[in-house]
């Protein structure tokens, strides 16, 4: 039993409460914000590192034992995705100060913003499908409510097919844990673990694999249920686009590792296939978007299907070096996505268009952005020190380990794409002859956009260069996913 | 009763998605409404039914249902409550901007009207 | 277009205070038989909404001066105050803490912490649905 890992979750929670009051107040909606999510990645950072002394936390609520109550656990696993939402929010809400408008700050934005984190955090927390579900929405709720603040015309015809996608998928989400409770008869995520291995019926539960393959992939934006995702997210400002683009599609791709790891572990054969060729499918998909579009967001947009993929593949392997990897970039592409995003809103910017075919020379004008921008291209695309290089190479050595050479093979070749679409951004937008400028660039607006920008660059510089100490982190998150026992065990024996 | 209850939530399945693949907007949110009172009813089946017994276990009660479905019951509903509220709300608010509620008219984006 | 309702005003002035009653009663009754803050929290919902139609928007505002929005805010803190308490004590989060007191007039009571989560719910329906009717309502 301990409390302290629900502090990353209740903090935003509580915070976010406080900011309702006060919205035209921008100095407290701003100062409060910045204090909570301080506070919160404090409280994070502090769990990361209990978890790494003393192993997996838990905490059952109201005092229930343990397979009854909804149990809430902390792994290295969770323990490193709540630190790195918490750190990306700080940057994209700092970032967000000179670029949301002053219209939407005044409009719920911080709220929203915290309640999006409290939903991310619990749902990387949870130990209880169900409370899963419930996190999902609490997540999701918050996200429609961003999605549509400010309330232009695109971002009210976009809104409604994401709502709707999401509401599809909820509904399923409810149905396949009707089924599955309706097998199993439990809800907690360790007391499930344990019971598909003592029922055997492996036909219905990898029915209900499939099941959740669909759930969490229309949320994860795996192929064939990626269609809504460009068009929705192309929708809201940039900030708004950094934080769902960073963290929302990562929640599902988490609850499929998740699942993926610690339920249907049964028929590997039959399960982790599909996810395979689903994330070769997704990642082929991904591919043909970022190179199609002349539209920088989409681009971007397109290159987070990739990574989605990526991941997926790196846990279909379903060995420590292949679920390392995926962790090594989950977390990676989590920080990359966000930087970018900024970057890409820092473009916009000052050119005043997303048509690529319209900007040129801003290296001129721009040489700082220009370098920070290839920084973060290349380590998308995994150039040696930077931070996409270890999740790759891990991933493509777990593939080979599993003797999946050759779509090992296409996922490397896939790297030289990302690295192509990104570039073409740098070739187009940087070089050549000057293109459009917008007319209302402020020179102090723009310094405090790039300020943060600037510092998540160099943190995601810090991740690829210090691989070496984040290692026994990621191998204790590997270790945790690869060998369910752990889980269920401190789940099971932690209660009260 | 599973039978029955098989053909119910079939039968509000097919409803939902029949109003879903319509192009009115409103008839779209009856339909989400109708797919979520489904999938509570389907839970309800896999809770497995025991006549009128209540979901309540004191001492010297032999004949109750399990309680979890219903809890799980009563936090979907409240959840799709919420949501379809907001949907009604954004709903209204599109219909006021775009002048229209029929998805046909909504789909493209900017550049390819 | 304006049309002589004083039936309606009339009966809704009452009315009103019986389904609020009614509301509170199903609230409280929720610790032992069905009901509760989501019920409760509707049926309060209800009445406001029938004086909306019988008057209109404004002067319904002006009666009750609440910003449902905050109302929201107030109710999800209690809501959270009360699963946050326990955490203090020492004991998971969540924990309920409830036993029997004898108070005047109404003799042994049970008193229970979730009653005030209870009454979080109720103020958090409330407000969201308030305010989903407001913002519908408001512009015609």
């Amino acid at each position: 039993m301990n409390n302290f890992l629900l502090l990353p979750i209740i903090i935003p929670f509580f915070f976010g409460m406080f900011l309702i009051f006060n919205q035209k107040r921008l100095a407290y909606q701003r100062i409060i914000t910045m204090l909570g999510l301080i506070l919160a990645i404090i409280c994070a950072l502090s769990l990361v590192y209990k978890v790494y002394l003393d192993g997996p936390q838990t905490v059952t609520f109201g005092s229930w034992p343990a397979p009854f109550g909804i149990t809430m656990v902390s792994d290295m696993v969770s323990a490193l995705l709540v630190t790195t939402t918490l750190v990306l929010a700080f940057f994209i809400v700092w970032y967000g100060f000179e670029s949301i408008g002053k219209e939407r700050e005044r409009f719920f934005y911080y709220p929203g913003v915290m309640f999006i984190i409290t939903g991310v955090n619990g749902a990387f927390t949870t130990g209880d499908i169900f409370n899963l579900f419930v996190f999902f929405e609490v997540l999701l709720m918050a996200s429609y409510l961003l999605i549509v603040l400010g309330g232009e015309k695109a971002q009210l015809r976009e809104s409604i097919k994401y709502i709707l996608v999401n509401v599809l998928s909820s509904a399923l989400f409810v149905i396949t844990v009707a089924f599955l409770y309706s097998v199993v008869g439990t809800l907690s995520m360790a007391d499930i673990s344990l019971k598909i291995a003592e029922i055997k019926q492996p036909g219905i539960i990898t029915v209900i694999a499939v099941m959740f393959l669909m759930v969490f992939g229309m949320k994860a934006a795996i192929f064939p249920l990626y269609f809504w995702l460009p068009s929705a997210y192309s929708a809201p400002p940039i900030p708004v686009l950094a934080l769902f683009g960073a963290l929302l599609t990562k929640v599902g791709v988490y609850a499929i590792m998740r699942t993926y790891t610690l339920f249907f572990t049964h028929d590997l054969a039959y399960t982790h296939e599909l996810l395979l060729i689903l994330s070769i499918i997704t990642i082929i998909a991904g591919c043909i978007g970022a190179l199609a579009h002349f539209d920088v967001k989409q681009i971007i947009i397109y290159n987070i299907v990739i990574a989605v993929g990526v991941i997926l593949f790196g846990v279909a392997q379903m060995n420590q070096i292949g679920l390392e990897g995926a962790m090594f970039y989950l977390v990676h592409d989590m920080i990359i996505k966000a930087a970018l995003f900024m970057l890409i809103g820092l473009v916009i910017y000052v050119t005043g268009t997303t048509n690529l075919r319209k900007m040129g020379g801003l290296m001129k004008t721009y040489p700082a952005l220009g370098w920070f921008y290839l920084i973060a291209a290349f380590g998308l695309a995994g150039v040696p020190p930077l931070s996409g290089f270890v999740g790759k190479l891990l991933i493509v050595q777990g593939g080979f380990q599993a003797g999946n050479i050759w779509t090992s093979l296409l996922l490397l070749a896939s790297s030289l794409v990302v690295l192509l679409s990104v570039m073409r951004i740098f070739i187009y937008a940087f070089w050549g002859e000057q293109g459009q400028v917008s007319n209302q660039v402020n020179k102090k607006v723009y310094n405090r956009m790039f300020f943060p920008t600037m510092l998540l660059v160099f943190i995601s510089i810090l991740y690829g260069v210090g691989t070496e100490w984040l290692t026994p982190l990621m191998e204790d998150a590997a270790k945790i996913l690869i060998e369910p026992s752990i889980y269920t065990d401190a789940v099971m024996k932690g209660g009260n | 009763m599973e039978i029955l209850m098989a053909f119910v939530c079939g039968f509000l399945f097919m409803a939902a998605i029949y109003l879903i693949l319509s192009r009115s907007l409103l008839r779209i949110i009856i339909g989400t409404g109708l797919l979520s009172h489904g999938a509570h009813l389907l839970i309800l089946t896999m809770g497995s039914f025991k006549g009128s017994a209540p979901p309540v276990l004191s001492e010297g009660v032999t004949d109750y249902v399990d309680p979890v479905p219903q809890a799980l019951i009563l936090t979907a509903i409240v959840i799709s409550f919420g949501v379809t509220a907001f949907f009604l709300v954004l709903a209204y608010r599109a219909y006021q901007e775009l002048k229209t509620d029929d998805m046909t008219l909504m789909k493209g984006s900017e550049d390819h009207e | 277009m304006k049309t002589n309702d004083v039936i309606l005003q009339f009966t809704a002035k009452i009315v009103f205070f019986m389904i609020f009653f009614y509301a509170v009663h199903i609230f409280f009754a929720g610790h032992y038989t069905p009901g509760g803050g989501f019920v409760g929290g509707l049926v309060t919902a209800s009445a406001i909404v029938l004086l909306i139609i019988a008057f209109d928007i404004k002067t319904v505002q002006s009666i009750i001066p609440i910003n449902y929005i905050y109302l929201v805010a107030v109710g999800l803190i209690i809501a959270g105050a009360t699963a946050a308490f326990s955490m203090f004590m020492g004991k998971p989060f969540f924990t309920h803490y409830f036993d029997y007191f004898y108070l005047p007039l109404l003799g042994k009571t049970s008193l229970h912490t979730a009653a005030l989560f209870d009454l979080g719910v109720y103020l958090v329906v409330v407000g969201v649905t308030m305010t989903i009717i407001q913002t519908i309502g408001e512009d015609e």
